[in-house]
């Protein structure tokens, strides 16, 4: 039920969805609050966001910073485009390793499914190249790095 | 580890994906790498130039050639960093379910 799906759509595309057991206002909630944010969007074990800025309204600002305690660290910055509560979340949005990668454009909708929550989250990447790089970096297709490491290992 | 924004440029181009499942196979020379590509031997030169900047690949001297090889190094960053992604996205979104949890005792009686 809860399980995670991610597609490509068209060049520029990737699509990610999952159910959440919670309507649609709660997992908005968790999107918008900085509060509900820091607790959820960490990443792998160990990470803290002890910046959270989550300025829920078009053109409101979006600073995300991560840590892993250990001196390792990066960040993201956004802006919002539109909400519309508590169904759908369009924002601009780069990281930054530390130099800016290009912009990822998403729209994030939530859509009661039984007693829960259908989230939808399509990304829009500027060209297909920079997808290309976003996919080598772990969503699903273009995962030719790790077929050839799986190669150099048979 | 590589500069990563190097490795995912470097990795950003089909045909550099390709060339690195050729030599996944074994070493290889500029020319053995033309061939199949149907491509001239200065433009497989400019790719393995990018790779090898990535530390994608590695190149030895033997007489006048250049052989290269993976650089099992490279590709062992850029696969850290592959798994890393993807369990970060699975890792939040079961955190988030623990918050909506929360968000939601009324609903937790419910439950089994």
């Amino acid at each position: 039920m809860s399980k995670m799906t991610i597609k490509t759509e068209g060049d520029r595309h990737v699509v990610v969805t999952r159910r959440f057991a919670a309507p649609p206002e709660a997992v908005y909630r968790a999107h918008t609050e900085p509060s509900l944010v820091q607790k959820w969007m960490l990443g792998p074990d160990g990470w803290t966001m002890p910046v959270c800025i989550n300025e829920a309204r078009p053109g409101g600002k979006i600073r995300y910073e991560w840590t892993n305690g250990k001196g390792g660290g990066f960040h993201l910055t956004g802006e919002f485009v539109e909400l519309v509560p508590f169904s759908r979340i369009v924002h601009v949005e780069r990281m930054h390793l530390p130099d800016p990668c290009p912009d990822n454009h998403v729209e994030t909708t939530f859509q009661p499914d039984g007693t829960g929550t259908l989230m939808t989250m399509r990304m829009t990447l500027p060209d297909a190249q920079t997808r290309a790089a976003m996919l080598a970096s772990g969503m699903e297709h273009g995962m030719e790095a790790s077929y050839v490491r799986l190669e150099t290992m048979i | 580890m590589p500069n990563l924004d190097a490795t995912f440029s470097a990795l950003a181009d089909p045909t550099r994906r390709a060339i690195l499942a050729r030599l996944a196979l074994g070493e290889a020379t500029v020319m053995e790498l033309a061939q199949p590509f149907e491509m001239t031997q200065p433009a497989v030169s400019r790719h393995l130039k990018v790779l090898e900047g990535a530390g994608l690949i590695v190149r030895r001297v033997e007489g006048t050639k250049r052989p290269c090889r993976l650089a099992p190094d490279g590709i062992a960053g850029v696969d850290q960093w592959l798994a890393m992604l993807r369990q970060a996205l699975a890792k939040n979104y079961e955190r988030l379910d623990d918050v909506l949890a929360t968000m939601q005792p009324e609903e937790r009686k419910d439950r089994p």
